[in-house]
């Protein structure tokens, strides 16, 4: 659907004001149900053993001990969960993942899971399984694991994307490239050159909920789960494939969701659970503890980046190349590849190169955690970027103005650019009273760029009339951030009603069709798409319904201002309709009133920010406090502007947690050090200030309100601000990520 | 297999219940009392979302034994309101959408009570050390931290 340009601010009812939430009493009450506040009748305690070693061959599971505990009702291993994925290599490493089969290839890797009557007997059948463990040498270092001495994970793995096929297997299971023009010649053309190597630690989403799901199949083949996730009818597809189910006959709910930034988009407990209840016969409640969503879920890649750009004197970039080393855990991903993809997108760049490589590790299996790759890869070159335009002795944003892409500007990765918002971005940073605010000793500033291509996808709304003119939406997309109130404003714009009148749900698996998950940013952007294309089908039937009650042609009925009207002079006596009022006569004028719409929600367009930064930095121990931070950022056009500031801040805190303090820690033996809340240290209210955002509204060409997706740019440039601005409080270049003051005063003493 | 028998209050109702000796309040509130409010998020006392007053004093209930609330006086999230009115604090997160998944919002709250309770007119870093044991990574805590603010101010006027 394309941009309608008749739709400006002016114009625009409901969009762009700030009501409240639909979902904000339940939440503040404490009735909003999430993954772990449902039950069923019988249900039963799932728990899960999770493997002490990083990598070890499975010889033997006996769970005999186990199964004769009394008030243990099911015992389920890789047995229970048979090979059905038909040569579908990312089908077996979701099923081997779930359940480790031949091999545990991590720390906290599942290896066999227990039903029973209550938690307390689900724990000692758990101590009552004995496994046979060959423990095999690790690694978990990204630059360790593509060495040729490394232990290998798989003896099958032989990097892919190379020409020739290498004869040997290695942990690099795939080489990806992207860029144009001629990289050596523009070196060659360059006054100066920065070239750096850069390193980002593993971190996790850090949802406060913890992955919990209520698993119920019967033995006539139909089953029910309720589950906390981003996308309850991808979760369908793959529970159903891998536990051979037919699709129709599980139905999902998607609860509440108690945050979920990328890390619910892939399933863990839930084949488990549904294989759990298919043995017992009962239903099985299974919620994970935070110990096992550290060990066993979400997180982002392991970095190690190299970064070249040089450019004229006079600030024009000739080339800029770069080569992504990123970690998968077990099972190759695209975390490489959207990293080379993303790394120079904000560039207008005549000569660029970009390679990623997807190195295998005895980690957890890598998960998309917002603008999955991105910040990693912005992190690298925004730094280098920062660190040339001083070395010319320009600012560093005139120096970005300067290179900026704009519109028709040929991407790094491929496309060329429709309006897009990176150079109003700048300029609005430019002009930023941050950017002029006094700096005091030991402070310092920096900013920086990200960006993130946004997705549409498959998307099915349902929008029906109620008998006093009410209207309920029934979306399948996940309401993450409060898109059942950006979407009740959308139906009630097009509609003209008040947002009072509409009541957003999200509907199960069976009461709609399919749609894909809440990623990529895609949540209001796809489903306001199927909203307002819903809506027009509804306003479609009540001009016929009005016309039907007026007795006039249906050519002759317009809707106005929430109203049907007859249009043109010989009408000019009828008084017009509400939607009260055709919805009240609508048992007499051919039933129930409802529009759908079923459509792939094409255009999403990119999305980019620039971020600054004041930090201080303290000498003697290297504890840093951000004093200031603001977020500029393009959407399109803000339906709710204040959940636009919340996505910005969100995103924003995020990152910050990332430059400073976050990291998955692994001793020699290759477990996991710091699977917690206090050692893994999330920021805090005291950690952070206020943090400001300015919102540009640069339409997208392809929305018929101009909108683009808003969740995960804002996490992208974060990492390189800070690091920016620590570089320059300090006057050394940070380019280890998370600057925690240990690895601050490691700079400070190396220099 | 017995139960510890315990009687206490909860939300100003008497309530009996029998509890295992390792079960913690938190697991008794939730699956034993069907008083889902308070959320799981670490089990370890680090994240907050579990947060309830126990004779005024703001507790993590996964840190305490259900068998611990004899005889105490226990403030959950569901006795927040009064009725059908909402508290100031809750209305205030609502309106400055302090909250977005809402997983962590039983606890700000209760801890949010807590802290007004003991310091009616806070600064907003008194507001930020006050709130520093409740994790949210949903917002940023920047909307939070203005609720707060702004129901402190309303309620010293009301």
């Amino acid at each position: 659907m394309d941009f309608d340009p008749s739709y400006t601010a002016q114009q625009f009812k409901s969009v762009g004001t700030r009501p409240l939430r639909p979902d904000g009493v339940d939440k503040v009450t404490g009735r909003a149900r999430y993954g772990a506040d449902f039950n069923m009748p019988g249900q039963l305690v799932g728990r899960v053993l999770r493997s002490p070693h990083a990598h070890a061959i499975i010889r033997k599971i006996d769970t005999s001990k186990a199964e004769a505990l009394k008030g243990v009702k099911a015992v389920v291993t890789a047995a229970d969960l048979p090979d059905l994925t038909d040569g579908d290599a990312d089908l077996y490493a979701i099923l081997s993942n779930c359940m480790a089969r031949d091999k545990a290839f991590y720390d906290g890797h599942a290896v066999a899971a227990v039903a029973a009557i209550d938690a307390r007997t689900a724990r000692r059948a758990l101590k009552l399984i004995e496994i046979d463990y060959e423990v095999l040498p690790h690694v978990t270092d990204v630059d360790e694991a593509m060495k040729d001495s490394a232990p290998l994970l798989h003896e099958s793995v032989f990097t892919d994307g190379v020409d020739p096929a290498p004869a040997k297997p290695s942990n690099v299971a795939r080489r990806s490239q992207y860029g144009h023009g001629d990289v050596d010649a523009g070196f060659a053309d360059a006054d100066m050159v920065v070239e750096r190597t850069y390193r980002t630690e593993q971190t996790h989403q850090g949802y406060i909920e913890p992955h919990a799901c209520v698993a119920s199949v019967n033995n006539d083949g139909t089953g029910e789960l309720w589950v906390c996730t981003q996308g309850h009818f991808v979760y369908r597809q793959w529970c159903a494939d891998l536990l051979g189910m037919d699709v129709s006959k599980l139905r999902v709910t998607s609860s509440e969701i108690g945050g979920g930034f990328g890390g619910k988009t892939h399933v863990w407990a839930e084949p488990v659970a549904l294989a759990l209840s298919r043995k017992a016969g009962r239903p099985v409640k299974l919620v994970m503890s935070r110990d096992e969503v550290f060990r066993a879920s979400g997180p982002t890649s392991a970095t190690s980046i190299d970064v070249k750009i040089g450019a004229k004197k006079d600030g024009t970039i000739t080339a800029a190349s770069a080569t992504l080393r990123y970690t998968c855990g077990p099972w190759v991903g695209m975390w490489a590849e959207l990293g080379a993809m993303t790394a120079f997108a904000p560039y207008d760049l005549k000569n660029v190169r970009t390679v990623g490589y997807e190195v295998l590790v005895n980690r957890p299996k890598v998960s998309a955690y917002r603008a999955p790759s991105a910040p990693m890869a912005a992190f690298a070159v925004e730094s280098a970027v920062d660190e040339l335009a001083r070395k010319i002795g320009m600012d560093p944003v005139d120096f970005r103005i300067a290179n900026v892409a704009k519109e028709g500007t040929r991407a790094s990765y491929g496309p060329v650019y429709g309006p897009i918002g990176i150079g109003p971005t700048l300029e609005a940073v430019k002009e930023h009273p941050h950017m002029k605010a006094p700096l005091g000793k030991n402070q310092g500033r920096g900013m920086a760029c990200g960006f993130w291509f946004n997705f549409g996808g498959q998307t099915c709304t349902d929008l029906n009339i109620g008998a006093d003119g009410t209207v309920t939406i029934a979306v399948g997309t996940v309401d993450v951030g409060g898109s059942r109130a950006s979407l009740s404003m959308v139906a009630a714009e097009e509609l003209g009603i008040p947002y009072e009148q509409v009541k957003a749900i999200v509907a199960d698996t069976s009461s709609l069709g399919y749609n894909d998950m809440t990623d990529g940013s895609r949540g209001t952007f796809s489903s306001s798409m199927a909203t307002i294309s819903a809506a027009r089908n509804a306003i479609r039937i009540m001009r016929a319904r009005a016309a039907q009650m007026w007795g006039i042609p249906v050519e002759d009925v317009v809707w106005e201002e929430g109203h049907a009207k007859a249009a043109g002079a010989k009408h000019g006596n009828l008084p017009p309709l509400s939607v009260r009022e055709i919805a009240a006569a609508a048992g007499n004028t051919g039933g129930p009133i409802a529009g759908h719409s079923e459509l792939v929600a094409d255009g999403a367009g990119v999305s980019f920010a620039t971020h600054i930064c004041d930090i201080e930095v303290d000498p003697e121990t290297g504890q840093t406090r951000v004093l200031r931070y603001t977020v500029v950022q393009d959407a399109g056009k803000a339906v709710h502007p204040t959940y636009v500031e919340g996505q910005y801040q969100g995103g924003a805190a995020q990152g910050i947690g990332w430059a400073l303090n976050e990291e998955y820690i692994y001793g020699k033996d290759g477990r996991l050090q710091n699977p917690g809340f206090l050692d893994y240290r999330i920021p805090v209210c005291s950690d952070l200030p206020m943090i400001d955002t300015q919102i540009l509204e640069i339409p997208n060409p392809n929305h018929p309100y101009g909108i683009r997706g808003v969740g995960e740019t804002s996490i992208v440039p974060p990492l390189a601000a800070i690091a920016n601005a620590v570089s320059n409080a300090v006057g050394v270049r940070m380019t280890h990520i998370p600057m925690s003051p240990p690895r601050i005063l490691a700079a400070l003493e190396a220099e | 297999m017995s139960g510890i028998a315990v009687s206490t209050t909860i939300n100003g109702d008497d309530v009996e219940f029998l509890c295992q000796a390792e079960e913690t309040l938190l697991e008794v509130l939730r699956d034993r009392l069907g008083l889902t409010g308070a959320k799981e998020g670490c089990g370890t006392g680090d994240c907050g979302a579990c947060s309830v007053l126990v004779d005024d004093r703001l507790v993590c209930s996964c840190l305490v034994l259900g068998a611990e609330a004899e005889g105490r006086n226990i403030e959950t999230i569901e006795g927040m309101a009064d009725g059908d009115k909402l508290h100031p604090l809750q209305r205030k997160f609502i309106e400055h959408a302090a909250l977005q998944c809402g997983i962590c919002t039983p606890g700000f709250l209760i801890a949010a009570k807590d802290l007004l309770a003991k310091n009616a007119d806070p600064t907003e870093e008194e507001v930020r050390f006050g709130l520093a044991g409740n994790l949210c990574r949903c917002t940023g805590y920047d909307k939070i931290v203005r609720a707060v603010l702004d129901a402190a101010s309303e309620m010293r006027g009301a």
